[in-house]
């Protein structure tokens, strides 16, 4: 979540990259290498287990029996159940497994809706202006100052309404973990549409009698785009947790409709006290193992796109240099760091060989930061 | 010189003042957002009665309870309660708001306390070794540390926490904030401030202290590694920034000692990005707190909340949420002003 990321000097190969997370290998090296390498496994473990779920799986996740006879409850890890089985005689290996695809598909939906909804949201807003993009900016502001997870439940509550089956539960899950990520999306394209605003390009297309929805969604959105893969691998690991969040306290899905990481835990929280341990511990390393690798992909990507950070092995280009020095001075004009889980505000978005930071910074209309932002100007 | 001091000054106390309005609109914002939804998933009355009753007595219920009377009036006459500093009473266990905020807030209050000692304590020093050593064994694995408490839900940690310490080794209490026989002893106790701690010190009796505190370990350490996961990357990053900074390449000119160009000169500057992230931290906590709590049993806000949500009490879940967003707003102000104070460069 707090992960600074300083957007500088964009990776230019991994624009053309056919393999995902390849281009971004070639441009690390040493441990941070390594910790990409494990990032990446972690999650081609993770995807193939959730979408081979029903081969991998040995039992259905609310499976208690076979024909007529029924699973032990609480038995320990053993041959027949690797990982044991819960107070009400189901698999644990099985639920993991199945969590798997509950967990992707929710984290695949959320994120396809927060960026349909917050980046068309976010140009628009920072495109246009005036009163709209100061409700805007208020409302989103109040909600991301909020609680993420109390919103998420508020909203699962209601998107769901009293169903939880598997489908209604997946889409509660997903909305409510939307509304959290929607005004991050927002504050990161709003900004980096107000830079993008003044660039040339835009006046350009302006004379040239362009629409200003042609000129929002073709030409800005497509400069502003390169920020959102980076945001949306953070957001996945915290999309993750507070999936897991809601399924603990109780506001998430059905466990016979789904087999989800969260609910499990907090099944297995009043085993504890009997020392049965392999009711919670298993699912708690899935969460763990799944989140670090969304975790390490972002860090890596973080301290790639962020050359102040690149010190050892690559070689130092003048170029490199140039930027190290530029965005230094940038830094320290910028007076007021940024919320650290927010890419800094892509109005420092300047093109890697030559930023331009005086300039930047009056391109951001003057106007009351609202409350709790954490300062992005 | 003095000039323009002054006026950027005014500028400064001018933004501040603005902040400070803000805090209005957005702590309306939440009210009516957190009302109206509130409203739609339900009453307390079909959550309860659902199944049981019929659905004339249940309408009959609800309309003796004004549910069916129009929102937009129920609206207002919430609105303007809680401008008399009137949350009404929860419907399910009829207690005051205020009461249930005055209470189980001190309970999260003291929990956030705990937590935030753990976070610094461990946060900042491994932070500082790890940029010390940057891209080097220590870095590696302090980071790794970090990944891993971030990737953890506190829950996870505090389930193992209770199966190492409670279940495994009986050292420590596994749930509550005290024994039935202390809490009883401190809430006899003339006036008592429901932070256990201070009301077992006020007690005089030791052995109070010591189970307050024995109990506050776990929940602490759970909510607090957390934090301090956070604590670590952010002070990680921002001092391999600041150490990269000229005044800092100047003061290694100068010949001053490595160990004190990062405690003297370094450090100090990159704790100013920790200050203002705070606030922000803040939120995270209290939402740490709600699946702590729960996790712990520790009868906070976010434990009865969480309660509350689920009985649909949506009386109880206004109140708490509006008294959260306002505790959220202001300490993010009260950062914002320490950030201004701190940090001679923040002038508007």
């Amino acid at each position: 979540m707090a992960t600074a990321i300083v957007p500088l000097a964009p990776v230019p190969v991994q624009r053309r990259s056919r393999i995902p997370g390849l281009a971004l290998l070639r441009s690390t090296h040493g441990l941070q290498r390594i910790m990409l390498v494990i990032g990446l496994t972690l999650i081609a473990i993770f995807v193939i287990v959730a979408i081979g779920a029903d081969l991998i799986a040995p039992y259905g996740f609310a499976q208690t029996r076979i024909g007529d006879a029924l699973f032990p409850t609480h038995a320990p890890p053993s041959a027949e159940h690797l990982l044991g089985t819960t107070v009400g005689g189901m698999d644990v290996l099985s639920r993991i497994v199945y969590g798997a695809r509950t967990a992707l598909l929710v984290v695949l939906l959320a994120a396809v809706l927060s960026i349909f909804i917050g980046v068309p949201l976010g140009v628009v807003s920072g495109y246009v202006g005036g009163v709209l993009d100061r409700v805007l900016v208020l409302i989103t502001d109040a909600l991301y100052a909020f609680p993420s997870l109390l919103l998420a439940i508020v909203v699962s509550i209601m998107v769901a309404g009293g169903r939880s089956d598997a489908f209604g539960g997946i889409v509660a899950a997903s909305v409510s973990i939307t509304v959290i990520f929607i005004p991050q999306y927002f504050r990161v394209v709003r900004g980096a549409t107000l830079a993008a605003k003044a660039e040339p390009y835009v006046d350009a297309a302006r004379v040239a009698g362009a629409r200003p929805t042609r000129i929002m969604f073709g030409h800005i959105l497509s400069n502003v785009s390169q920020t959102i893969p980076v945001l949306a691998t953070l957001n996945a690991s915290e999309a993750i947790l507070t999936l897991a969040g809601l399924g603990f306290l109780g506001f998430g899905i059905e466990p016979s409709a789904a087999a989800e990481w969260g609910y499990d835990l907090n099944k297995a929280l009043s085993d504890v006290a009997n020392g049965i341990w392999w009711t919670g511990v298993f699912p708690g390393i899935a969460i763990v193992l799944v989140v670090t690798g969304v975790a390490l992909i972002g860090e890596s990507l973080n301290d790639v796109l962020n050359p102040l950070l690149r010190t050892r092995g690559g070689a130092t280009t003048a170029d490199e240099h140039d930027v190290v020095a530029a965005a230094t001075q940038d830094t320290i004009a910028d007076h007021r760091p940024n919320p650290p889980h927010l890419p800094n505000p892509p109005e420092k978005h300047a093109p890697p060989a030559h930023p331009d930071p005086p300039e930047d910074s009056a391109t951001e209309p003057d106007q009351p930061t609202p409350p709790t932002q954490g300062g992005d100007r | 010189m003095a000039k323009t001091q002054t006026s950027s000054r005014a500028a400064l106390l001018r933004y501040l003042a603005i902040r400070l309005v803000l805090i209005v609109p957005t702590v309306f914002i939440l009210v009516t957002v957190v009302f109206f939804f509130m409203r739609v998933i339900g009453d307390p009355i079909t959550a309860a009665q659902g199944g049981r009753l019929s659905a004339e007595a249940l309408a009959q219920r609800r309309a003796d309870a004004g549910f069916d009377r129009p929102l937009l009036i129920q609206y207002w006459e919430y609105l303007s309660g809680v401008f008399r500093g009137d949350f009404g009473s929860t419907m399910t266990d009829h207690r005051e708001v205020t009461e249930v905020l005055l209470t189980n807030g001190a309970a999260t209050l003291e929990l956030v306390f705990y937590a935030l000692i753990v976070a610094f304590a461990v946060g900042i020093p491994l932070g500082r070794l790890a940029a010390r050593h940057h891209d080097r064994l220590p870095d590696v694995g302090i980071r790794t540390f970090a990944v891993l408490f971030y990737a953890a839900p506190v829950f996870f940690v505090g389930l193992l926490l209770k199966l190492l310490f409670s279940s495994a080794l009986h050292w420590l209490p596994a749930a509550g904030r005290a024994e039935t026989e202390t809490t009883l002893a401190l809430s006899k106790q003339g006036p008592n401030t429901n932070i256990l701690l201070i009301d077992a010190i006020v007690s005089g009796n030791g052995a109070y202290v010591v189970d307050v505190l024995r109990h506050a370990v776990l929940p602490a350490l759970a909510l607090g590694l957390l934090t301090a996961g956070v604590f670590i990357r952010l002070i990680r990053i921002n001092l391999l920034e600041t150490l990269r900074a000229d005044f800092v390449t100047a003061a290694r000119a100068r010949g001053v000692a490595e160990r004190k160009v990062v405690s003297k000169h370094a450090f100090r500057n990159a704790l100013i990005p920790v200050v203002t992230v705070m606030g922000m931290q803040i939120a995270l906590m209290l939402g740490g707190a709600i699946l702590t709590e729960n996790t712990f049993e520790w009868r906070g806000i976010g434990f009865v909340l969480s309660h509350y949500l689920l009985a649909r009490d949506f009386v109880a879940v206004q109140g708490l949420v509006t008294a959260i967003a306002v505790v959220v707003a202001i300490a993010s102000f009260l950062i914002d002003v320490i950030n201004a104070l701190v940090d001679p460069r923040v002038r508007y």
